[in-house]
């Protein structure tokens, strides 16, 4: 791809690279310095919640139509592998995909006629039909409606993706980040990543070249759905113990939300970037203020989101990168151009 | 026998149907003279509930008697939300204004579960409480009430709304924007106008309501899904289409859950949100 450009532009792209492979390396070997339990388990939670936000972000931020119902395509994943290891006693890497697959199809039936709504009324749909499947699964017999799934606790090892300690579940998901942000690479590379944009930006020229907006939309959102699902699942076999409110609920679809908005939308590094921030922000004021109730962590991230909002639409990481030009504009003998680069690289 | 129970559904469908008109006139406003659509709505309604609950609580005023200082202090907090979040965000993307009232409703739900905790309130001996019996119909008091006083504020609304200069404006804004500015109308004097009405009357429903409903920092959540289902079936902008579709929504909701069961009488609800914007997304009374 980059053999017929010029030097200067392959330079940025290799160093990139290895910024990339370093980042990679220093999250591979991560776990074995911090090796207390619950420390790792912090770093995991950090990865689901990115892996989610990564996911979101095709749909909510390339594409620009903002699901508030992602729990949906959540609790399929987490629902169809627990249930096709409880009852066919399936390995969780068969059911994750299966999961993955009817989230997809879901998100296709459920598209279909949601997309032709815009906007407010999109993201409106989104709830209503997330919060109608948690009714459905509460009240399913089938499912065990609220009484919720247990994973075996015989089983385990890589096989069943069940561990006893917290090591394997870190590079499990941490596999399925890199999975998930290097299926979000290559379609903000390709051509569906264009469409994406146009879809977003200019939805009418978009449509006047004969993009067709709903085949695109549709895509989007089940690629999102499937990445998702898979996420789901992995929750499940993590805590071994699944119910409607965990991974149904409507603070799940909020949560994926904020987290791809927080850092910023529409860029590959903006959900990775929330997903420290609010969970950071989650554990910290739980540990300051006890388990439940204080409410702190949802004043202090909805305080974020409303700023990033009103200053800076293109979320924390727009608002570090206008500062950083802000300041970059005072210091002396720095070209903006320059500036600019710069910032791609301190992104991790 | 049958009939008698039809016929109480039916009351208390309507009941509670005019409830969620008053909720919804004050979302549809909003959105009908600024294109926003307030995902904080159902907040507003819990700040209601809180105002009436610690007016009780702290200085054993009945939330009935209250009414008028929940109204006054829930258009201020409305007024202060245009003023300080929604006026920098009226020309920015819609992606930024859905975030602005989201991260809102999270914020207000927060705060309230800081300062309030959790817990399930209630407001026990209110002044109006019991049953009314009407041959073999029965229903609550304060339901009744709570009814009565939607209808009182959704008429007083409506008649601002068509009967006076400012409401005029008003309503003249939210039909076309530009031609009101150009008759000298100030816009954003009517947007703050049109949030302090709005979640007044969200605070109104909730200082309603407090008197038989449970209070606590989550409650909106409730509420804020039908609302936007009434909003859409009365058709965005409209107040007395909200007011029509309140009382079917609160007439299906309390029919499916008698007909199917009590646990899906909100998936029928949302599903009736779904069927209405795909086969008519401008609802009944909606602008085209």
């Amino acid at each position: 791809m980059t053999t017929g450009t010029t030097s200067s532009r392959k330079a940025p792209i290799s160093r990139k690279a290895m910024g990339t492979a370093a980042l990679l390396a220093l999250a591979a070997v991560l776990p074995l310095a911090i090796t207390e339990p619950s420390q790792q388990n912090f770093l995991i939670l950090i990865l689901m919640g990115a892996q989610m936000g990564v996911a979101w972000n095709i749909v909510g931020g390339y594409a620009g139509q903002v699901s508030l119902g992602h729990a949906v395509f959540y609790g399929i994943g987490a629902y169809t592998s627990t249930m096709l290891l409880t009852t066919l006693g399936l390995t969780p890497w068969i059911g994750a995909l299966a999961g993955g697959l009817l989230a997809a199809i879901f998100a296709i039936a459920m598209g279909w006629p949601c997309f032709r709504l815009k906007g407010h009324y999109f993201a409106m749909a989104t709830i209503a039909v997330a919060e109608i499947v948690q009714i459905l699964v509460t009240n399913s017999d089938a499912l065990e409606g609220a009484v919720g799934l247990y994973l075996p606790m015989d089983r385990n090892g890589w096989g069943w993706l069940i561990f006893l300690s917290k090591l394997p579940y870190y590079y499990v998901i941490l596999g399925l980040l890199v999975l998930t942000v290097l299926v979000s690479w290559l379609i903000e590379r390709s051509h569906i990543g264009y469409y994406f944009r146009a879809i977003k930006d200019e939805p009418e020229a978009a449509r006047a070249l004969g993009v067709s907006l709903t085949r695109y939309k549709l895509i989007a959102l089940s690629v999102s759905a499937f990445l998702t699902a898979l996420g789901g699942s992995f929750y499940a076999q993590k805590e071994m113990f699944i119910d409607p409110g965990s991974v149904f609920a409507g603070t799940i679809s909020i949560k994926i939300a904020l987290i791809a908005i927080l850092g910023g939308v529409g860029r590959l590094t903006g959900p990775v970037l929330g997903a420290v921030i609010l969970i950071t922000i989650e554990e910290y004021s739980r540990t300051l203020f006890g388990s439940t109730g204080s409410g702190t962590d949802m004043i202090i991230y909805a305080a974020m989101i409303i700023l990033v909002a009103v200053f800076s639409p293109s979320g924390v990481l727009g608002l570090l990168g206008d500062l950083h030009r802000h300041l970059g504009r005072h210091l002396p003998g720095t070209k903006p151009a320059e500036v600019k680069t710069e910032k791609m690289e301190i992104r991790p | 026998m049958t009939a008698d129970i039809l016929i109480q559904v039916l009351v208390s469908g309507l009941l509670i149907g005019l409830i969620y008109a008053l909720v919804a006139v004050g979302l549809t406003l909003i959105f009908g003279v600024m294109d926003i659509v307030n995902f904080a709505h159902g907040e507003f309604l819990m700040l209601g509930m809180y105002a009436s609950f610690w007016a009780f609580a702290l200085f054993a005023i009945d939330p009935i008697v209250a009414l008028p200082l929940t109204a006054l202090l829930l258009f201020a907090v409305g007024v202060i939300v245009y003023q300080t979040v929604i006026r920098r965000i009226l020309k920015a993307p819609m992606l930024s204004q859905i975030f602005a009232t989201f991260g809102l409703m999270i914020l207000l739900r927060g705060l309230a579960q800081f300062f309030w905790k959790p817990d399930h309130r209630l407001i026990p001996h209110s002044l109006v409480s019991g049953n009314i019996a009407l041959g073999p119909v029965q229903f609550g008091l304060p339901q009744f009430v709570a009814a009565l006083g939607a209808v009182g504020v959704t008429g007083a609304l409506w008649l601002f709304l068509h009967r006076t200069r400012l409401g005029t404006a008003l309503e003249a804004t939210a039909i076309d924007r530009e031609a009101a500015t150009l008759m000298g109308i100030d816009g954003q004097k009517m947007f703050a106008l049109a949030w302090g009405i709005g979640a007044a009357c969200a605070g109104l429903a909730g200082g309603l309501i407090a008197t038989f409903f449970p209070i606590f920092p989550e409650v909106g959540s409730n509420f804020i899904l039908i609302a936007f289902v009434v909003v859409v079936l009365g058709g965005f902008g409209s107040v007395t289409g909200a007011f029509l579709a309140g009382i079917i929504v609160g007439l299906i909701e309390v029919l499916g859950g008698f007909l199917v069961g009590p646990e899906y009488k909100t998936a029928i609800v949302l599903s009736l949100l779904l069927i209405v914007l795909l086969v008519r997304p401008r609802g009944l009374l909606g602008k085209a």
